[in-house]
């Protein structure tokens, strides 16, 4: 691949002026496609699938909850891929052009991390709030002590701790390479969360999708095909946050760049005058 | 490689040896947190029996969290990691040694605290091996997990509120196992203890995998 040159910090910082949106015409397109297909989604959860012989209209809920702990599993695992990426990218020894190129590379692979790990939050907290809601309904209350239950707030705890070691002040660089790092760390947790309800057996419902081959299905049907479709919806919607996150903390390194440019100009300007 | 893994281990013990902060600062706060958890649960004896290996464990997490903020707080004063690696010595060396420096401070922590349970909660061991297998997997994983936070947020001004926040949840794996492990050992339940703890070992394998990657990128630019 070859790789276009970096404009000059100049140039970047009047970009940066200028920005003052993330959208573009893609975006804008799947921004429309995301809302149209949230409304075929609420269609379909809240009229066309039936209630649940057991459940009852309670069930709905599963067509948030589920895609939305499947759309930050994604989330979380994009962070840990693009954090091993950003680790690979600033090892030692990269210089030169070389090291100049991969910088750029490790910081768009930073900022995918970043923003992955806000929509593996976002979508957990989702999940957790509807949950709740559906504990109080089948279970009589917003909280057991279940092992997937627990597990995921611990997980939602350690990626809020992820967003907040990335907004610590510091180098770029090294604050690229500590996210890196606490998130292939945080990554473990996730099969734990995964594979915790058959560890635990304890309250909560079994998977409801059994993807191994010639595994059971929960749900079937109507049932069945909403909540495939929700899961697409999610990530369609997921994918368009994403994109404009992704935007913003660019905009925010170039509003940093800028910052420090001016102030340099600013100095300089002094010294030619003090002359 | 290993030689200089046992300096810098022996350098952290000798400076814990002369200071003993384990032995008088966190030892003593494990045993309180084990005591502040009888006045939590009223003294009941048939709870803290039936608890006290989910207590050991966090109380031992404690334990963790503070010995990982002072193995890197010794190093954050005056620029010793810098004189570290000034001295020719490579990242992954230096986050060994001070990692195996905190993991034979923490078994001390251990031993303290399961002396505490004994004592204070008067449980019966079942199975000593289960708990000695665990206890060091268990210890190992704190050390490593909590080595590599220590490093991830030296120098850092928020480090003193940021490390628990970090570390308590991504060591939860280990404490899940750990109660496990240890409420077979000590009677209370008719698990898989030794599955239990195999998954500690799958854990502390994983951190020892994690950290050959990240002693370089996270000591570089400490």
């Amino acid at each position: 691949m070859i790789e276009t040159p970096e404009p000059d910090l100049r140039q970047q910082a009047q970009r940066a002026g200028s920005l003052s949106m993330t959208g573009s015409v893609a975006t804008r397109v799947l921004g429309v496609v995301a809302i149209a297909a949230v409304g075929v989604m609420a269609l379909l959860a809240l009229w066309i699938s039936p209630p649940d012989a057991v459940q009852g209209d309670s069930v709905r809920l599963m067509y948030v909850h589920v895609p939305s702990i499947w759309v930050a599993y994604g989330g979380f695992v994009l962070t840990a891929f693009a954090s091993a990426r950003v680790l690979w990218r600033t090892r030692s020894g990269a210089g030169g052009t070389h090291g100049v190129i991969a910088d750029r590379q490790a910081r768009r692979w930073d900022r995918v991390a970043g923003a992955a790990a806000e929509l593996g939050v976002l979508f957990t907290a989702l999940t957790l709030v509807t949950g709740s809601l559906w504990g109080k309904v089948t279970w009589g209350t917003y909280w057991q002590w279940d092992a997937r239950l627990t597990t995921t707030v611990l997980l939602f705890v350690t990626y809020l701790g992820y967003l907040a070691l990335r907004r610590l002040p510091a180098e770029s660089r090294a604050r690229a390479r500590r996210s890196a790092v606490m998130a292939l760390i945080a990554v473990v947790n996730l099969p734990i969360v995964h594979y915790s309800v058959d560890w635990w057996r304890t309250l909560h419902q079994e998977a409801s999708l059994n993807l191994e081959p010639g595994g059971d299905r929960n749900i079937t049907g109507e049932m069945y095909w909403t909540l495939l479709y929700s899961w697409a919806t999610f990530t369609v919607v997921a994918l368009w946050i994403g994109i404009h996150r992704y935007r913003v903390l660019r905009l925010e390194e170039l509003a940093e760049e800028a910052s420090l440019e001016e102030l340099l100009a600013q100095r300089r300007d002094e010294q030619a005058a003090g002359r | 490689m290993w030689r200089e893994i046992w300096l810098v281990c022996r350098k952290d013990l000798t400076i814990e040896w002369r200071a003993r902060v384990t032995l008088v600062q966190i030892v003593p706060t494990v045993l309180l947190v084990l005591v502040v958890f009888a006045f939590a649960l009223d003294a009941n004896p048939s709870l803290l029996g039936a608890g006290a290996g989910g207590l050991f464990w966090v109380a031992v997490l404690f334990g963790a969290v503070l010995g990982a903020k002072r193995s890197f707080d010794i190093e954050a004063e005056g620029g010793n990691l810098d004189a570290l690696r000034l001295g020719g010595l490579v990242p992954a060396a230096i986050l060994w040694g001070k990692a195996a420096a905190l993991a034979l401070q923490l078994v001390l922590v251990g031993v303290f605290a399961a002396a505490g349970l004994l004592v204070l909660y008067s449980v019966t061991v079942h199975d000593w091996l289960l708990i000695v297998v665990a206890g060091l997997c268990g210890m190992a994983a704190f050390a490593i997990c909590g080595t590599l936070y220590g490093a991830m947020t030296v120098g850092l001004r928020s480090a003193d509120t940021l490390l628990p926040l970090l570390l308590i949840p991504v060591a939860a794996p280990v404490l899940l196992a750990g109660t496990r492990a240890f409420d077979v050992a000590l009677g209370t339940s008719a698990d898989q203890g030794w599955s239990w703890t195999a998954l500690l070992a799958v854990v502390l394998v994983t951190y020892i995998a994690v950290g050959w990657a990240a002693a370089g990128p996270l000591l570089e630019d400490a």
